[in-house]
């Protein structure tokens, strides 16, 4: 008897960490079924098998995060590309859209938590906001565009192999913005996309909105956090480094302001 | 073969000048207006002038104040037009340089290179001449790009720095030689270098204040810092020296003409010094921005234990690979990133009241009507101008009506394709385009009408039709009236 409790409680807990936005600190029931996942490690294998029955899996139970959640493959619960990226309209090509929209998730990290120690820090809150996000990718693309003009050799992108083409230089060809006739925010341009990024994590519960400074300013979440450094990330670099992609971090990270040689 | 950089920049310089000529070459085929008697590259270079102009350090000029300032150029060029046609043909030429319409909103060229391996290859240059920024308030503005300004001042693929001096050098000797006309070019030219420059350490400047983490404040930052104060002092000198022989020049010019060709070139001179100020500003406060920004990391925490640094190990690999290959990582980043969803499950009494629910107010990201892109269709006209001449004649009925069988009769005897023609022609005019042919000012337009009376001919069926040419009349309050000539 005392085992189908314990099942119930472990879906409980799933459950819960199923609504991104609702915290233990603001519930006692979630909070004790943290507090249990914590310390009964019999607690714990369970919950987890449920959930990898599920098709989840439990990247990390604290309480400023509560139960923090990943759809594995072909889960019920996996959020796809394909349908975050259908919105948009298909007259570009459909692979170098949904390559802008993952860029334009990379970079929001990359803003929330600049450095590797942020990223690693429990206590870190970053903040996130349209304008910053836009001028991050575009700096990138400015540093990899410099880096191309002083390689030796035409880099100019082949006109009949389009897919060859490197992603910066269809994230730096797209208009940031684009006036339209009723002052919306046209879809098409990378502001367009952003704010609809970062409006999609704040559904997911990974941020917070702030103000509307800056084009719309969010504060990071620690579920956001655990979710980049736990899963996200690696499972990024993993596939860097099958393309022999690989590059050696520094301890403060290599967001930074730079100096252009144009002068 | 072998790689010559300099044809590729030749080419990529002759692309930009690309966008200019094709709207003159497309004018003719805007349909609210005859457009013909506007030079449209000579108002496209004159629109980058505006943007050029009205640029500065924060902001450019927003798409109102330029059509604003475009008009009188327009206005001299089509007096007897009226200004909404002249506000039309601005906003035209300005939607056409920023190439609305297209996802990119810029210009591609093709042109040939010889790759490594000696073969020729078609590689694809990407421009934009203006481009529309956000302002801080949310506003769109516009700005000239780095190709819009070489293409505006002609000196394709220059050196900033060494233009700008030429320019000066120039201005100077030109001054002291009399020559004011060209001395006046030579100091609008160097202001568009003025500006340039101003835009590039604009954007190092906004590179900076976003993070100093890690910058090397020991040596080059203080050193770039430095070098563009050195370079903004030597200008102050050398447009201060040539202020005071312009204004010389101006005060003790007899000559009516040159008397005022020398006070533009002192109103010039005077903006460029404005703008050295504005950007020494710039400089001096980027220097206490630094300062303020080391003292915040001076009390960030102790480095912990050890994650990934996103921006360098993941976003500026996956940047630089191809669009093919960096599809996989970021499609893997994004499913982990992403979170669970919780998938719907759809129960009657939810189904009843989705489908009650009233409809949603429209959200801010919503799509923007498209402008189609239409390449001219390839020419099907399978009618001669012989056999169009003859059915122009045939149709041509100011008097008298006539009935569809007895055109077709005559045209038969012409000529036997001439049928088809005559009657797919009386057929368009059962519905006259009369807007059409009031907008062109046509005289008259084909009128058919069908009375009843069946058709009998061996190759077409239908009604008889009655056809007539009618007249149209126009009169003063522009309401366009038909009137019919015989057809009841």
């Amino acid at each position: 008897m005392s085992a189908n409790h314990d099942v119930e409680a472990a879906a409980r807990l799933i459950a819960c960490g199923l609504r991104p936005k609702q915290v233990p600190a603001r519930d006692v029931g979630y909070a004790d079924l943290v507090r249990r996942y914590r310390e009964d490690s019999g607690f714990k294998q369970l919950t987890n098998a449920v959930a990898a029955g599920l098709g989840l899996m439990v990247l990390d139970v604290s309480q400023q995060a509560g139960a923090v959640l990943a759809a594995t493959d072909e889960s019920v619960f996996e959020i796809k590309m394909d349908s975050y990226a259908r919105q948009s309209k298909i007259r570009e090509r459909r692979e170098t859209e949904k390559v802008m929209h993952g860029v334009i998730h990379l970079a929001s990290a990359a803003l929330g938590f600049p450095r590797p120690d942020d990223l690693a820090n429990d206590t870190y809150v970053g903040r996130v906001s349209v304008d910053q996000v836009e001028a991050v990718v575009r700096e990138a693309c400015r540093i990899l565009d410099e880096r191309a003009a002083t390689a030796e050799g035409n880099d100019d992108p082949l006109s009949d192999a389009p897919e060859l083409e490197q992603a910066w230089r269809a994230y730096a060809r797209r208009p940031a913005t684009a006036a339209t006739k009723d002052g919306r925010i046209a879809p098409d341009t990378t502001r367009g996309m952003i704010t609809r990024a970062l409006r999609f994590l704040s559904e997911q519960g990974f941020l917070v909105h702030v103000s509307t400074e800056g084009g719309g300013t969010y504060r990071t979440t620690p579920r956001y956090q655990v979710q980049v450094r736990e899963l996200a990330a690696d499972a990024a670099f993993t596939e860097l480094l099958e393309l022999d992609v690989v590059a050696v971090a520094a301890a403060g990270g290599s967001l930074r302001a730079t100096t252009t040689e144009t002068l | 073969m072998t790689v010559d950089g300099g044809l590729a920049r030749r080419l990529k310089a002759l692309a930009c000048t690309a966008p200019l000529h094709d709207l003159d070459a497309r004018k003719s085929k805007v349909d609210w207006a005859d457009a013909s008697v506007y030079q449209m590259a000579e108002i496209a270079l004159h629109t980058i002038d505006q943007v050029t102009i009205a640029m500065d350090f924060d902001t450019g000029a927003d798409h109102e104040r330029i059509v604003r300032r475009l008009l009188p150029f327009i206005a001299a060029q089509a007096p007897s037009r009226s200004p909404a046609e002249h506000e039309r043909v601005a906003r035209w030429v300005l939607d056409n340089l920023i190439n609305v319409g297209t996802v990119d909103r810029g210009f591609r060229r093709v042109y040939g290179a010889v790759g490594a391996g000696g073969q020729y290859e078609r590689r694809a240059f990407d421009f934009k001449l203006l481009v529309e920024l956000a302002a801080p308030g949310g506003d769109v503005y516009l700005r000239a790009t780095d190709e819009a300004i070489n293409v505006l001042v002609g000196a394709l693929d220059t050196d900033v720095e060494s233009a700008q001096i030429a320019a000066e050098v120039k201005l100077d000797n030109l001054i002291k030689r009399g020559r004011l006309a060209d001395a006046k070019l030579a100091a609008e030219q160097a202001r568009y270098r003025t500006v340039q420059y101003g835009e590039t350490l604009r954007s190092i400047l906004e590179a900076t204040r976003r993070d100093v983490r890690s910058v090397d404040w020991e040596r080059s930052v203080p050193e770039l810092l430095d070098s563009a104060l050195d370079h903004i002092e030597s200008r102050f000198r050398a447009e201060n020296a040539i202020l005071r022989n312009i204004t010389q020049a101006r005060d003790g010019a007899e000559d009516a003409e040159r008397k005022r060709s020398a006070a533009e070139l002192v109103d010039i001179v005077a903006d460029c010094i404005a703008r050295h100020t504005q950007l020494q500003g710039k400089l001096q406060a980027a220097g206490a921005y630094f300062r303020a920004e080391q003292d915040r990391q001076e009390f960030s925490g102790p480095p912990r234990k050890g994650g990934i640094d996103v921006f360098g190990q993941l976003l500026v690999p996956t940047l630089a690979l191809p669009i093919a290959h960096a599809a996989t990582p970021v499609h893997r980043y994004f499913q982990a990133a992403s979170g669970a969803s919780t998938p719907g499950v759809a129960t009657l009494p939810s189904l009843v009241s989705m489908l009650l629910r009233p409809a949603p107010e429209r959200g801010k990201v919503v799509g923007e009507l498209p402008e189609p892109e239409l390449a001219p269709a390839e020419d099907t006209d399978p009618y001669s101008d012989e056999q169009w001449r003859h059915a122009d004649e045939l149709l041509d009925l100011p008097e008298v009506p006539r009935r569809l069988s007895g055109l077709l009769a005559e045209a038969r005897s012409i000529d036997p394709e001439l049928p088809r023609l005559v009657a797919l022609r009386a057929l368009h005019s059962y519905s006259p385009a009369i807007g059409a042919a009031v907008r062109q000012g046509d005289d008259g337009a084909l009128v058919a009408v069908d009375d009843g009376t069946p058709l009998d001919d061996p190759e077409f069926g239908g009604a008889d039709l009655l056809v007539s040419t009618a007249a149209v009349h126009r009169d003063g309050d522009s309401e366009q009236r038909m009137a019919t000539e015989g057809v009841a």
